[in-house]
């Protein structure tokens, strides 16, 4: 009844014209969000806190710290950005900086359902910056044709739930390109598939989706997926700039969420390499994306409570995928787990795990057997999304069975 | 499934909702609103309709098929008398040699595959009029996206015999390095075409000294009920695009006939739902298909560029492909029939003998040259040595990975331990070019 009551109200006011304003109101006071909550007792459960964890930088003294930004943007200046904005700000710089970058996907021209296009249109024009028509085959088909004739075009799926339409054009097409041309020497190098992606508390089958490791499986796509607005600036511009097709995964429920200093000025980042985010010498982390968060939620209860420390590794590009970084921790530590959102059953976690065993220098240093810690593998229900995703205790609790094993 | 209309945050439904009304907005200013009285429609999708108290359905059946355009008919006699010949009478001669060079080599290539000496082929046998044809008139600088039987596209834009048989041997000479089926000379995909199209306008834009160029994209009746046809004319469509689609109606997809293929009037009635202007021409006439590829290529400039479709019926009088006997789905008798009463070989050569620039002597001396030359070529590239095994790992991407140098060492390793298991003679450099 009640929730009627907050729908009729909504409709009224959107049909009024002010609906931001009150749908906040409406939508706020009467219908608290179940997903953002958490058990009263809960110790590591709790919701993560954007605005203290240290995988953001909260001043613009941590952002332009990086060595991987050039001299002269170590010298600029920052500006606090969500990771929608910081997707804006690299598109925008992109669009400037090479006449070739067109911008197009299905309602991208407004600014995009998740304003990640924001005014791109109004100030690049309709030539660069446009709508499609509702079909993903023709938008990645319609992307590799003018990767083909040399242009850099940043096509966008709306949510990576609806890529499936397009993989024809993505695995036989994009990833193939190059080699099939072989001296002819033409490729899709230039193109770059932009979508949102990941669980965000309610998307349930088919907002939610991780479908990562599809992609990983397709020799000659670049699976990139940043976990931090200044992060996604510095890849998305990779992508755009590297000659193999990229596929950008954005974790959706960042877009609002995670704000930090982003260095102003066009930089990149490396592809296919991972960061270390933190040192430790008893275990390694490894993840990408949002979870990330959750594992240095964690973190910091497992070595507070059991006097260890943990290395955590970002890899950000999924595929191909840093195994020197992850080898070299893993034969410090001895001890590891991946951790990602996407079902466990030939995830992620599975390659980098094989990879690991297979490798006689980590085989020989590994203690415990290496711990996957990802979505069970169903789709993603509505109602049970907490029980599916990795969360801190699950985390937690396998780290701790990897120190008792 | 609901499509994109679960809201992540508050704040992101009300950009969702605030999104769409912006756009009605805009639209609301362009006036798409209905004034009381109107005799049209003014809804979004289709402003132009005329409101009607008759319920009647638009019937199929009731629409007539539209015509193929001919300039010349079975018999080599013009009946287009607004048809002006643009070529010089050894030009013409010339186009006629390059479509009996295809239908030899064709000849030629499929029985080497029966022999084992090619792993694959698929002759065009009957639609050389269609490739030759529409590519005698387009630009040098014009992209062209091919599907597979094409080969006569390929002869006019000038592809060697030599080019040919490098490909189809995947010899070192072979451009894609071994890596494709034989007859896989370029790329498929219809919406690539789109895009490359809209590239190119881009690039015009930009840059107002290059010349104007389109992009011309064949493919067959059966390839237009994938959903990528579907979605290349309607993107072409909305974008602007200056794109030639080129479809070849040759009646079988496989094994498939027409029937089973669609039940609407052939490919060329969905251009025009598309908002495509489009032309149904005679695929065995190559002056018909010159004529139509010419003034399409000239509207698909137009007003800063649109897409054109073209429909070229014909009879595909061959089998699908090497690993295909078309007998085992129809009859022997209506292929005979085909190639007796109407081929676009014959036709040429029936236009050019009523002219006086063809007898059976010279017809004679160019089948014997043309097959000298072909069987040249072929025993070159047979003889050539295939590329570097290495040219299996590279480009997958622009540069090797790490994992694939590695990947490349132990498949070196492993050859060099088990030398005799594998013939390696064959490959340019054997196993030196895996090392790195």
């Amino acid at each position: 009844m009640k929730q009627s009551i907050s729908l009729r109200r909504l409709q009224k006011t959107l049909a009024s014209g002010s609906a931001s304003r009150c749908a906040r109101r409406v939508l706020g006071a009467r219908s608290p969000r179940s997903y953002s909550t958490h058990p009263p007792n809960a110790r590591l459960n709790i919701p993560v806190d954007y605005s203290t964890t240290p995988l953001l930088a909260h001043t613009s003294q941590t952002a332009l710290g990086s060595s991987e930004l050039p001299p002269e943007v170590r010298n600029s200046t920052t500006k606090r950005m969500n990771l929608f904005q910081a997707i804006n700000d690299a598109l925008s710089i992109a669009l400037t900086g090479d006449e070739n970058v067109l911008v197009f996907g299905e309602d991208v021209a407004f600014g995009g359902v998740f304003r990640c296009t924001m005014k791109l249109a109004e100030n690049f024009g309709g030539d660069r910056v446009f709508n499609t028509p509702l079909t993903e085959q023709g938008i990645v088909g319609f992307g590799i044709g003018l990767a083909a004739e040399g242009m850099r075009p940043v096509a966008e799926i709306q949510f990576a739930d609806y890529v499936y339409p397009a993989f024809d054009q993505l695995v036989n097409e994009a990833a193939k390109f190059r080699y099939r041309d072989g001296s002819c020497g033409r490729s899709a190098g230039g193109l770059t598939v932009r979508m949102p992606c990941g669980g965000v508390g309610h998307g349930a089958l088919y907002h939610s989706q991780s479908p990562e490791s599809l992609f990983t499986h397709i020799p000659g796509l670049r699976v990139i997926m940043p976990r931090s607005p200044l992060q996604a600036k510095g890849l998305l511009l990779s992508a755009i700039r590297s000659n193999d097709p990229c596929i950008f995964m954005e974790p959706k429920i960042l877009y609002r969420a995670a704000v930090e200093q982003v260095p102003l000025g066009p930089y990149t980042l490396p592809l296919s390499k991972a960061e270390v985010l933190k040192q430790g010498q008893d275990l390694t982390i490894i993840s990408y994306g949002q979870p990330l968060y959750i594992c240095s939620s964690a973190i910091q209860k497992a070595e507070q409570d059991l006097g260890i420390s943990i290395e955590l590794i970002d890899l950000r590009t999924v595929y191909p995928w840093d195994k020197e970084t992850v080898f070299k921790s893993v034969q410090k530590t001895g001890r590891c787990m991946v951790v990602h959102e996407a079902m466990v059953n030939a995830g992620i976690g599975a390659e980098v795990a094989a990879a690991i065993q297979e490798h006689p220098g980590t085989f020989i240093r590994l203690e415990a057997p290496v711990a996957r810690v990802a979505g069970w593998s169903i789709p993603t229900p509505l109602l049970y999304e907490k029980f599916n995703f990795p969360d801190v205790a699950r985390i937690y609790d396998n780290i701790k069975k990897l120190l008792d094993y | 499934m609901l499509r994109h209309s679960v809201s992540l945050e508050d704040t992101e439904l009300q950009y969702f909702f605030k999104g769409i009304s912006l756009e009605a907005s805009t639209r609301a200013a362009s006036s798409i609103s209905q004034r009381p009285g109107s005799s049209h429609v003014s809804f979004p999708g289709a402003v132009k309709s005329a409101f009607t108290s008759d319920l009647k359905f638009a019937l199929s059946a009731n629409s007539p098929a539209l015509p193929t355009y001919r300039v010349v008919d079975q018999d080599g006699n013009v009946v287009d008398q607004s048809f002006k010949p643009d070529l010089s009478d050894e030009e013409v001669v010339k186009l006629y040699k390059t479509m009996l060079t295809i239908s030899i080599m064709d000849v030629i290539m499929f029985d080497a595959q029966r022999q084992g000496r090619l792993s694959f082929y698929m002759v065009s046998a009957g639609e050389e009029a269609i490739s030759v044809g529409s590519a005698s008139v387009l630009d040098k600088g014009d992209v062209v996206f091919c599907q597979y039987r094409e080969q006569g596209v390929f002869a006019q834009r000038g592809f060697t015999l030599n080019d040919f048989m490098n490909q189809l041997f995947a010899n070192k000479k072979d451009p894609g390095k071994g890596r494709n089926m034989p007859v896989h000379y370029g790329t498929t995909q219809i919406p690539h075409a789109a895009g490359a199209a809209y590239g190119l306008k881009m690039q015009r834009m930009n840059d107002p000294s290059l010349p104007p160029r389109v992009v011309v994209v064949y493919f067959g009746e059966g390839a237009a009920s994938e959903g990528d046809f579907h979605a290349a004319l309607n993107i072409a469509a909305t974008r602007s695009c200056p794109v030639v689609f080129i479809c070849r109606n040759n009646g079988y997809a496989i094994s498939t006939p027409t029937l089973e293929q669609y039940r609407g009037d052939g490919i060329a009635s969905r251009g025009i739902g598309y908002g495509i202007d489009t032309v149904r021409v005679d695929g065995n006439d190559i002056w018909a298909v010159r004529e139509v590829t010419k003034k399409a290529r000239e509207m698909a400039l137009e007003d800063g560029g649109r897409p054109i479709l073209i429909e070229a019926m014909s009879y595909r009088v061959s089998h699908h492909s090497t690993s295909d006997d078309s007998f085992a789905y129809r009859a022997r008798v209506e292929v005979e029939d085909w190639k007796r009463r109407d081929n676009p070989i014959a036709r040429l050569r029936k236009y050019m003998e009523a002219k006086g620039l063809w007898d059976e002597s010279k017809e004679k001396e160019a089948r014997e040259s043309i097959r000298r030359d072909v069987l040249k070529a072929f025993s070159e590239a047979e003889r050539e040595k295939k590329p570097p095994i290495r040219a299996m790992f590279e480009d997958v991407y622009e540069e090797l990975t790490p994992d694939l140098k590695a990947q490349m060492g132990e498949l070196r390793d492993h050859l060099e331990k088990y030398p005799e298991e594998y013939d390696l003679s064959e490959f340019e450099g054997g196993t030196s070019s895996l090392r790195q």
